[in-house]
């Protein structure tokens, strides 16, 4: 579905730059929302004590997500290499439906929607959009 | 029937009060253009929408997106019913907008995106987890009558 344009990746790149130092709070907040509004997400945490959006266990989940999506913006001239590793652990391991991608890729522009209200005007918010949706093509490469 | 509970009904309730319906709606709907420019499609006569500025400075747009909200201050002081308040709308946009109701929830998102930017920190997991919901109801009841 999606072919991120150079005009995307420069859109992204700009973002994230701004972005920059304050990817735990975003982490954090974005899985917390997910817990929040879509419960049947915590599904795939029953291993938690706590399964509460302000648990440790969900800050700590928060800011590996984070640093997925951060090491996505390095990679995003080649998704599918770059994400591999991550692919394979989704598919065989972690096995998350991947409808939850999109979920998840909501409440991350919900985020940043609130954190950067000026800055993610329309433009930034379809090549976020864009590059998440890529993003969670990536990972779902292995599944089948 | 829906239930709603308390802190629901003042979360949406009190969402509505705080947002001008002029700035929201003309900025969701714009969003939702330039997002996902398919939904372009239903609007064939409103003029220039051909790249994001042009968008967010057309004025039927903006016209469109107040009436938009105004639309949902119906489901507002009707969140008892509002599977019946929607009827009418819900056969409009079906037999004589032909809008694909998975539209409806690309609308939906924008409009959860651009509420979420206007109240800030008060947009909380809890308050989302309100507003989405009542988006839900409305968006389910929009494609009640399609046949």
């Amino acid at each position: 579905m999606t072919t991120l344009t150079a005009k995307d990746k420069d859109a992204v790149r700009t973002f994230w730059a701004k972005v920059s130092g304050k990817e735990e709070d975003i982490g954090t907040d974005a899985v917390a929302r997910m817990l929040a509004v879509y419960p049947q997400t915590k599904t795939y945490f029953s291993h938690w004590k706590d399964l509460s959006p302000s648990s440790p266990s969900a800050r700590k989940h928060g800011i590996t997500v984070m640093k997925g999506v951060a090491d996505a913006v390095s990679k995003i001239d080649d998704l599918k290499g770059g994400l591999l590793t991550l692919s394979e652990l989704h598919a065989f391991t972690l096995r998350v439906d991947p409808a939850n991608f999109k979920i998840l890729s909501h409440c991350l522009l919900v985020v940043l929607s609130i954190k950067f209200p000026n800055d993610f005007t329309p433009e930034a918010h379809v090549a976020l959009d864009k590059f998440l949706a890529a993003v969670a093509l990536a990972l779902a490469e292995k599944y089948r | 029937m829906v239930e709603w509970t308390d802190f629901e009904r003042a979360t949406i309730a009190d969402i509505f009060s705080k947002i001008q319906y002029e700035v929201v709606g003309p900025a969701a709907l714009a969003r939702c253009l330039v997002v996902y420019p398919w939904t372009q499609r239903y609007f064939g006569n409103f003029g220039n929408l051909y790249n994001a500025a042009a968008i967010s400075g057309n004025p039927m747009v903006a016209k469109h997106g107040t009436t938009i909200l105004h639309g949902l201050d119906r489901a507002v002081k009707n969140m008892d019913d509002i599977k019946a308040t929607y009827a009418e709308l819900s056969v409009l946009h079906s037999e004589k907008l032909h809008v694909d109701p998975d539209n409806f929830k690309l609308l939906s998102d924008c409009l959860t995106i651009v509420v979420a930017a206007q109240l800030g920190k008060a947009f909380s997991g809890e308050v989302q987890a309100a507003f989405q919901k009542f988006l839900a109801v409305v968006v389910s009841a929009l494609g009640r009558q399609y046949h």
